[in-house]
């Protein structure tokens, strides 16, 4: 069903039930700055933690050492295993970390791809992975490649939205599928759009359905209402 | 059939499945819904609204509920109590025996270069200087200079529990570097495995030399067993990752790297608690003074003896769990 020449991010899976899953692969910019906002939460705890640690002395300092070890290795694993995904940066830009086939991603794979960070970083600031990224058509650094991982965004519920109230209205005859589509499409986001822009849009149409404004929107909008099945 | 006439159809069963979803399999509703049939049939709807091509939304909340029970129906288990004892008994050495070819060659780029800086700067006494400060060498001279033990060696268990947490991260980040160095065509593995065994080698040369051989030996080779082990088979993971990238065989090279990587993970995760271990040791154990030398040294070649038993032997003959089958990575 994709046209796979055209740029796009949309990546599909097929289940056992024939079923193609969609997700949006999310690119190098929104996982820069999601990482940029874990990195700040990161030193943010280590701070802290020197602070209080500070008082217990040489111990302390050990016990500091080692939660930064665990942080710069096992935060990320910690947040993607047990809490669907999402680290509190990618949470942030809503995103979220899946295995290639859309499952959630398992222990495994996501020990891997942190692992693997090391090598995504050098030579310097994750060079070696925004490149490798922005060659792949999905996004993926070097440690998603090898664990079969995939950062894609993560789709918010949207509440079901209302029709617009207006009387359904017969279509002319001969109207395209697309055009169809197109008439339902606006009726479906009259809450998305401005009224101008919608009056606007409607408008475009005014040759042929002679309306203009309101009244050409209101006509469109029964249209689309009658396409949609309304009675 | 209209969009809107197929929406009333369905969506009591679509609320009902949402609702379901999130309360999760615990609450009291779980017994009312059998989820495969529910998913089943919601597959078959929202390939319907594909093919009848039905407005983005619908068929953007078919596939958002379609997602959250896929991943509910195929939720992965890895993680199951007897699977980890398995794994520690049979299942880790049986991963490094599996490739031990791989791991062979990480020893050998390991260890002939720190055979060579070590016999060089134990013959020439300038040639650690080739590889690392005046400074660094006079602080591993003052560490294990046997005049010095009776002052400062000694530490408190507060000291201790500084060196375990400065080892954890140091160590530790040493060996998942030379693993993750693998996956840039094995590279990094190499350059991480010769570069410690040089460091390493001029080390234990040099301080042979100066003749710090009571002090030395004794501090290193009870965790040595560990931890030099462990970042040999964290090489030997990397290795096997470059390997898949420069030979991939009859697979595509991503194919080939995804197999390998869940074979070098069955190797990580031992060779983790491995160092976890050998910091253990290093700080609660090598670092003590009142403990006899002569003991150490037994105990330290003890724990050799057992680590290359462990890999020589554990696991032999014994049959795989069922469910050994786990998909890794």
């Amino acid at each position: 069903m994709l046209d796979t020449t055209c740029l796009d991010t949309t990546y599909s899976v097929e289940t056992p039930e024939g079923i193609d899953l969609r997700a949006q692969a999310a690119g190098p910019v929104p996982r820069i700055l999601a990482y940029a906002v874990d990195v700040f939460y990161r030193t943010l705890i280590l701070a802290a933690l020197g602070i209080a640690l500070a008082f217990a002395d040489r111990a302390g300092w050990g016990i500091w050492f080692l939660c930064s070890f665990l942080l710069e290795w096992f935060y990320p694993v910690y947040f993607e295993v047990m809490r669907g995904g999402q680290t509190p940066g990618k949470k942030a830009f809503g995103l979220m970390v899946v295995n290639d086939n859309l499952t959630p991603i398992s222990w495994g794979a996501s020990l891997l791809r942190n692992l693997l960070r090391f090598a995504d970083f050098l030579p310097v600031a994750y060079a070696a992975g925004v490149i490798c990224m922005t060659l792949g058509r999905n996004f993926q650094r070097l440690g998603d490649l090898a664990a079969g991982t995939l950062v894609v965004y993560h789709q918010p519920e949207k509440p079901h939205t209302s029709l617009p109230d207006v009387a359904p209205l017969a279509p002319p005859r001969g109207l395209q599928l697309q055009d169809q589509q197109a008439l339902i499409s606006l009726t479906e986001r009259h809450a998305d759009l401005s009224e101008a822009r919608q009056c606007e849009l409607a408008n475009l149409l005014e040759p042929l359905t002679g309306k203009r404004d309101k009244e050409g929107l209101h006509y469109l909008r029964s249209v689309g209402s009658w396409l949609l099945g309304g009675k | 059939m209209k969009q809107i006439d197929f929406e009333n159809r369905y969506r009591d069963r679509w609320e009902q499945l949402e609702k379901w979803l999130k309360v999760g399999d615990g609450g009291a509703e779980a017994a009312s819904l059998d989820l495969p049939a529910a998913y089943r049939s919601l597959c078959q709807q929202l390939a319907v609204a594909k093919e009848r091509q039905y407005t983005n939304q619908l068929i953007d909340r078919l596939n958002r509920l379609v997602m959250t029970a896929h991943h509910r129906v195929y939720q992965q288990q890895t993680l199951r109590r007897n699977t980890w004892l398995w794994y520690l008994l049979a299942g880790f050495p049986r991963a490094v025996r599996a490739q031990i070819r791989t791991v062979w060659l990480a020893t050998a780029l390991f260890l002939l270069p720190a055979l060579v800086l070590g016999i060089g700067s134990y013959q020439n006494d300038a040639l650690i200087f080739a590889v690392m400060s005046p400074d660094q060498v006079w602080q591993f001279e003052s560490m294990y200079d046997p005049g010095n033990r009776v002052l400062g060696r000694e530490r408190g268990s507060d000291s201790d529990l500084l060196m375990f947490g400065f080892y954890i991260k140091n160590n530790i980040g040493i060996a998942f570097r030379t693993f993750a160095g693998g996956v840039l065509f094995g590279l990094g593995t190499i350059f991480f495995l010769v570069f410690n065994g040089v460091y390493l080698g001029a080390v234990f040369g040099h301080i042979t030399r100066v003749g710090f051989v009571s002090t030395f030996y004794p501090f290193v080779i009870g965790h040595g067993a560990f931890e030099l082990t462990a970042i040999v088979l964290a090489g030997a993971a990397g290795l096997r990752l470059g390997q898949s990238l420069v030979d991939p065989g009859r697979h595509r090279r991503l194919v080939a790297l995804r197999l390998a990587s869940v074979e070098a993970m069955r190797i990580m995760y031992g060779t983790f608690l491995m160092l976890v271990i050998a910091a253990f040791l290093e700080a609660f154990w090598s670092s003590s003074t009142e403990i006899a030398i002569g003991v150490k040294l037994a105990v330290g070649g003890l724990l050799w003896l057992l680590v290359i038993a462990y890999f020589a032997l554990a696991g032999r003959g014994v049959a795989g769990p069922e469910h050994e089958v786990q998909r890794g990575a």
